[in-house]
């Protein structure tokens, strides 16, 4: 055997491309194609406002302007609300906007008219000149307004309330009050965003001759795409092809579909008989796109002297933002996954998803999991604080053991499935951390420190992630002639090396080379059903229906070889392309098998001449037997029966300067259990980048809103991601690798992970240094510095909650 | 973000460029374009014509010598960092324009572009100002020199006519016996300063004999605050004679509050390395 490629750090198949620029996004497709025209929007100024009148009339007046769209100019399915795409029987209010506004606009940002023009310059002029008269309506900015619900987004949902959901276990309530101990803690996180390097962009081209209509999307799920856009546009599916090239990140932002602009350019490519482009800018996706993570928690908990969690009752509030396209996701996860490794006795939680005239929310890499680890970790944090035990202590005492899986929490997750974790060994995950950090030997670290002037402080923070949600990914393989291997796969790939990792899995399977493999993704020409790339799923669902494909694939190769080399399958190994017989010199190439497999034997190629030495088939029977195709190919989907939790624990050691109450990251390690690694140069890039990311969301970004709704830092200047300079020049990473019994190849998703414990490591850390409670998150140093005056009279504030 | 429609003027000689100002009221000059480019993309600047001083000849140079820096209209803040002369003559432009934005935007913005822009959060409109240095600004009327107490008049408003183009900026050197320094908090490396300030320390002999501290992004316009009193006096209490000159404001980023401490917490750091620095002589 060669080398076994599953679990070698292969480097990335993608980087050549990538790294010299040669990508191709969707604003780079048909640039050079004279007819393309160019999209532009007008969008909301006003965060609530009725529309009264708009008047395009100077529109068309422009040189270089083709069409402008009002909601008035749709027809159909397209003047209908944009759909709702996960419904659930406790989101009793869903709303979802029109693809242009009809009567109201609920954010700034919001879609209100759709011009093309010949370039992008004409069009933003053209939207310039567009007038609309708004009668202004008070906004609901911010989760207390909401709550309040003196003023309402719309009209017929009373209290902002979309949804309210509770789950229990037990009976929480009654355990927390016959508890030995209880604290109450009030704990919140701002609203943030995913900001990929690429924004959203659509590119549509309707071919008359053949009646087919192609679209190319920056989006996470291609199939998402055609089915809406067929759809809405009342095209047969057949008739839609969507494509997602090269995509420059995703992290939540774009499974989100149809955006208006992806039903808009199709509709103007059909339209006008010329191909579209709508490239969103960075203003725009600030505005018009989605944001996550604001939510308002109360916790009760109550718990014995050994910090064990007898009852645990959340309440909170989330900011779901003017519409709720994506259903209840966020929130579901954030009521389930905060009980990360923990098993508290009885647990209930109750939400109400809340509207505001803000952006929309959808999943932003984590989906509600930071927010869940915030809360629940802050809470262990103040238990121990409260018994002044250790902080690894308390986590230890209250951790699933590895004798409990598969560990059932009694709840429901969000696909619909019982929150069920497969496996996982959280002490031994605890014990390496500790090791990697240097737990045991901080407050040396803090002494030595404290003597120069210069405070530090240690935090951690732990998560379980259910990742690889159903229902299914399919794969097809397909060996040519020529030996090469060509794998179409239906999700879509946003830069996380899918090429490089699932050629792995097909090489080991298969017993092909690496480099005879190459991958498609996220093409409805190759593989029509799919879901997308989301909830670290990648991996797990596509990995696994790859690894399938290419058994069967593999199966079919072994029945020919065998006969055309008369020997028996059980005899023959797959080499590097080469199936032979073991223990003689006899082989045939695949590609060779390949030509046997399809009885048309047109001799176009070297394998098909060296196919003529071979005999296979029954001249007595039909030349295709009535259980098999020509052709060496395999398909096959996988479909879990639940998610497969991966997990992982984070600590950081920072130092907050006395004077400048500055944030300065000094450790940062990270042990990680997602089962086995298909690459762990890719797990890794993954955690360096959710860390990145998480340092971010932790320390500098947020999404500021005055009350009148607009957004103050709608750029990067003032949406503060970090550079290079602000996040750890080294991250200490150790693997677990508990496999899953759940899929094929005992993998875990790995992509969200790096960014879940970020806001409760920091906030764990920085109050460890500073000896206040630390219960709102970001932080900066002015908030910081505020914090230190307030708490400049309690000389013993150490421990968080009351 | 594209620009609303403008024309667009690249003269070969300054008379050609002043002459295009002159005749059009809602003309720009565009130079290094680190503001005014995002400006026009944005569209919350929307000039008729830009005149891109790129071309003009003689106006990229950086000259020294015992007086001080003159730094041409088109030398870019990478240029003036890069000079060595120029640090041995001021030390307090290398100092700060470290602190000027990142690389790729030094690589292109403008020394005097950045002072007629008139930033009060950006680090040279001070510099000139705490240094008393000046900017020579040409018109079709012909040519002026604008001292820096004269040249900023507003929020993002320098004093320059429209259709002055400013070709030269002058740093006077720094006199023997003084000291300079800086220190700025920033969120990220290269951002705008929360606050930021240089100091001026004038020593004749063991005596300091003059004061002066410069401001960024603690006021709407440059700020600069004599407290030699304030140094003298064993009681005295710089930072706090500064802030009585000074308007921190409230912004997303920080609070007013934050911010005057900074400038408590940096002005005794800074005061000390200009002292420092004036004691070691030039060579520091």
């Amino acid at each position: 055997m060669t080398t076994k490629l599953f679990g070698a750090k292969v480097p990335r198949v993608e980087d050549q491309r990538f790294l010299r620029g040669q990508g191709r996004y969707v604003d780079d497709l048909l640039h050079d194609d004279p007819r393309l025209l160019h999209a532009a929007v007008l969008r909301s100024p006003h965060a609530h406002a009725r529309i009264v009148d708009i008047d395009v009339s100077d529109v068309l007046d422009l040189d270089g302007v083709l069409a402008v769209w009002t909601w008035e100019d749709l027809t159909g399915p397209m003047a209908e609300p944009l759909p709702l795409l996960i419904p659930h029987p406790a989101l009793t209010e869903g709303r979802t906007q029109y693809a242009l506004a009809k009567d109201e606009v609920n954010y700034v940002g919001e879609a209100i008219a759709f011009v093309v023009a010949v370039d992008r310059y004409v069009a933003e002029d053209a939207v310039s000149r567009i007038r609309v008269d708004y009668e202004y309506l008070q906004p609901v900015v911010g989760i207390a307004a909401a709550r309040a619900a003196t003023r309402l987004v719309h009209d017929d949902v009373p209290g902002n309330v979309g949804a309210r959901m509770e789950q229990e276990n037990g009976d929480a309530r009654a355990a927390i009050a016959a508890a030995p101990h209880t604290l109450h803690l009030e704990l919140d996180v701002e609203r943030s965003a995913c900001t990929p390097m690429e924004g959203r962009g659509t590119v549509a081209r309707w071919d008359p001759d053949t009646s087919r209509l192609t679209v190319w999307s920056s989006t996470q799920t291609s199939t998402g795409v055609r089915g809406c856009v067929a759809a809405k546009l009342g095209l047969d599916l057949a008739k839609v092809d969507v494509i997602t090239p090269d995509v420059g990140g995703g992290f939540g932002v774009k499974v989100v579909h149809p955006w208006p602009e992806e039903l808009l350019v199709p509709l103007a490519a059909m339209t006008l008989g010329r191909p579209v482009k709508f490239t969103e800018d960075r203003r725009e996706h600030f505005i018009s796109s989605a944001h996550e993570r604001a939510q308002q928690h109360v916790v009760d908990v109550g718990f014995d002297d050994d910090g064990r969690v007898l009852g645990l009752n959340v309440e909170f509030w989330h900011d779901h933002g003017a519409y709720t396209p994506y259903g209840l996701i966020v929130p579901i996860i954030t009521s389930t996954q905060l009980l990360g490794p923990y098993k508290p006795q009885n647990y209930r939680v109750v939400f109400e998803s809340l509207y505001t005239n803000t952006v929309i929310v959808t999943p932003y890499r984590g989906a509600g999991r930071p927010q869940g680890c915030f809360v629940m970790e802050r809470t262990m944090d103040a238990i121990a604080a409260y018994l002044g035990k250790d902080r690894t202590e308390v986590r230890s005492t209250n951790f699933i053991q590895p004798d409990e899986f598969p560990y059932e929490h009694g709840l429901v997750f969000q696909d619909g499935r019982e929150l069920t974790y497969d496996s996982g060994d959280y002490p031994a995950s605890l014990a390496k951390l500790k090791e990697l950090v240097g737990w045991d030997e901080f407050e040396d670290l803090r002494a030595e420190m404290a003597a120069q002037g210069r405070r530090v402080g240690i935090g951690l923070a732990c998560y379980v992630e259910g990742t690889g949600v159903g229902p299914y990914e399919g794969a097809h393989v397909h060996v040519e002639t020529s030996g090469k291997v060509k794998v179409a796969t239906g999700l879509t790939t946003q830069g996380q090396g899918h090429q490089t990792a699932f050629a792995q899995i097909v090489a080991d399977t298969l017993g092909v080379r690496f480099e005879d493999v190459e991958i498609t993704t996220g093409d409805t020409r190759k593989m029509p059903y799919a879901v997308g790339t989301f909830a670290s799923r990648a991996a797990v669902m596509s990995g696994s229906a790859i690894h399938l494909a290419a058994l069967r694939a593999r199966e079919k190769a072994l029945r020919i070889a065998a006969e055309a080399l008369e020997a028996s399958e059980d005899d023959l190994d797959i080499v590097d392309g080469v199936v032979s017989v073991r223990g003689t010199d006899a082989t045939i190439d695949l590609g060779t098998v390949a030509v046997l497999s399809n009885p048309l034997r047109y001799a176009f190629d070297e394998a098909s001449k060296a196919a003529t030495q071979f005999t296979v088939g029954d001249p007595g029977k039909p030349p295709v037997a009535e259980d098999d195709e020509p052709g060496l190919e395999g398909k096959d989907f996988y479909s879990p029966p639940r998610s497969t939790f991966a997990n992982g624990m984070h600590a950081v050691i920072v130092e907050t300067d006395p004077e400048t109450a500055e944030i300065t990251i000094l450790k940062y390690a990270v042990v990680h259990d997602c089962g086995h690694l298909i690459n762990p140069m890719i797990v890794e890039g993954q955690i360096h980048g959710g860390v990145a990311q998480g340092v971010g969301g932790a320390l500098y970004e947020r999404m500021v809103y005055d009350d009148s709704g607009q957004l103050l830092n709608a750029s990067f200047m003032d949406f503060l991601m970090p550079y290079v300079t602000e996040v750890p020049t080294s991250i200490d990473i150790d693997h677990l690798e508990t496999p899953s019994p759940l899929n094929p190849l005992g993998i875990k998703g790995a992509g969200e992970a790096g960014v879940i414990p970020s806001a409760a490591v920091f906030a764990a850390a920085i109050e460890d240094a500073e000896g206040f409670p630390i219960t709102a998150m970001p932080i900066s140093p002015s908030e910081l510095f505020a914090l230190r005056l307030e708490h400049a009279d309690d000389t013993h504030a150490t421990a968080l909650g009351s | 973000m594209k620009p609303a429609p403008f024309a667009y003027l690249r003269p070969s000689t300054l008379e050609e460029a002043l002459a295009a100002l002159a005749g059009e009221q809602g003309a720009k000059v565009l130079a290094g374009g680190q503001s005014l480019v995002p400006l026009l993309s944005m569209r919350l600047a929307a000039p008729s014509m830009l005149v891109d001083i790129n071309a003009l000849p003689g106006l990229g140079d950086v000259t020294c010598d015992a007086s001080g820096v003159r730094v041409g209209a088109l030398a870019r803040h990478a240029e003036v960092l890069a000079s060595v002369a120029a640090a041995e003559v001021q030390p307090l432009l290398a100092m700060a324009l470290s602190h000027v934005a990142h690389p790729t935007i030094r690589n292109r913005g403008t020394t005097v572009g950045s002072l007629v822009h008139a930033d009060a959060a950006a680090e040279m409109p001070m510099v000139l100002q705490l240094l008393g240095g000046s900017v020579d600004v040409a018109s079709v009327r012909g040519r002026r020199t604008i001292p820096a107490a004269e040249l900023f008049a507003g929020p993002l408003e320098s004093t320059l006519a429209h259709d002055e183009i400013a070709v030269e900026a002058s740093f006077p050197a720094l006199p023997a016996g003084a000291g300079v320094a800086f220190q700025e908090i920033a969120r990220r490396h290269g951002d705008y300063a929360l606050v930021g300030v240089a100091a001026l320390v004038e020593t004749d002999g063991d005596d300091v004999t003059r004061v002066r501290l410069g401001f960024v992004s603690v006021s709407d316009v440059p700020v600069v605050v004599d407290v030699t009193d304030a140094v003298r006096d064993p009681a005295g209490d710089p930072a706090a004679r500064a802030l009585a000159e000074l308007e921190p404001a409230d912004d997303i980023h920080a609070t007013a509050a934050y911010r005057a401490h900074l400038v408590k917490v940096l002005v005794p750091k800074v005061l000390a390395a200009a002292t420092d620095h004036a004691r070691q002589g030039k060579d520091a």
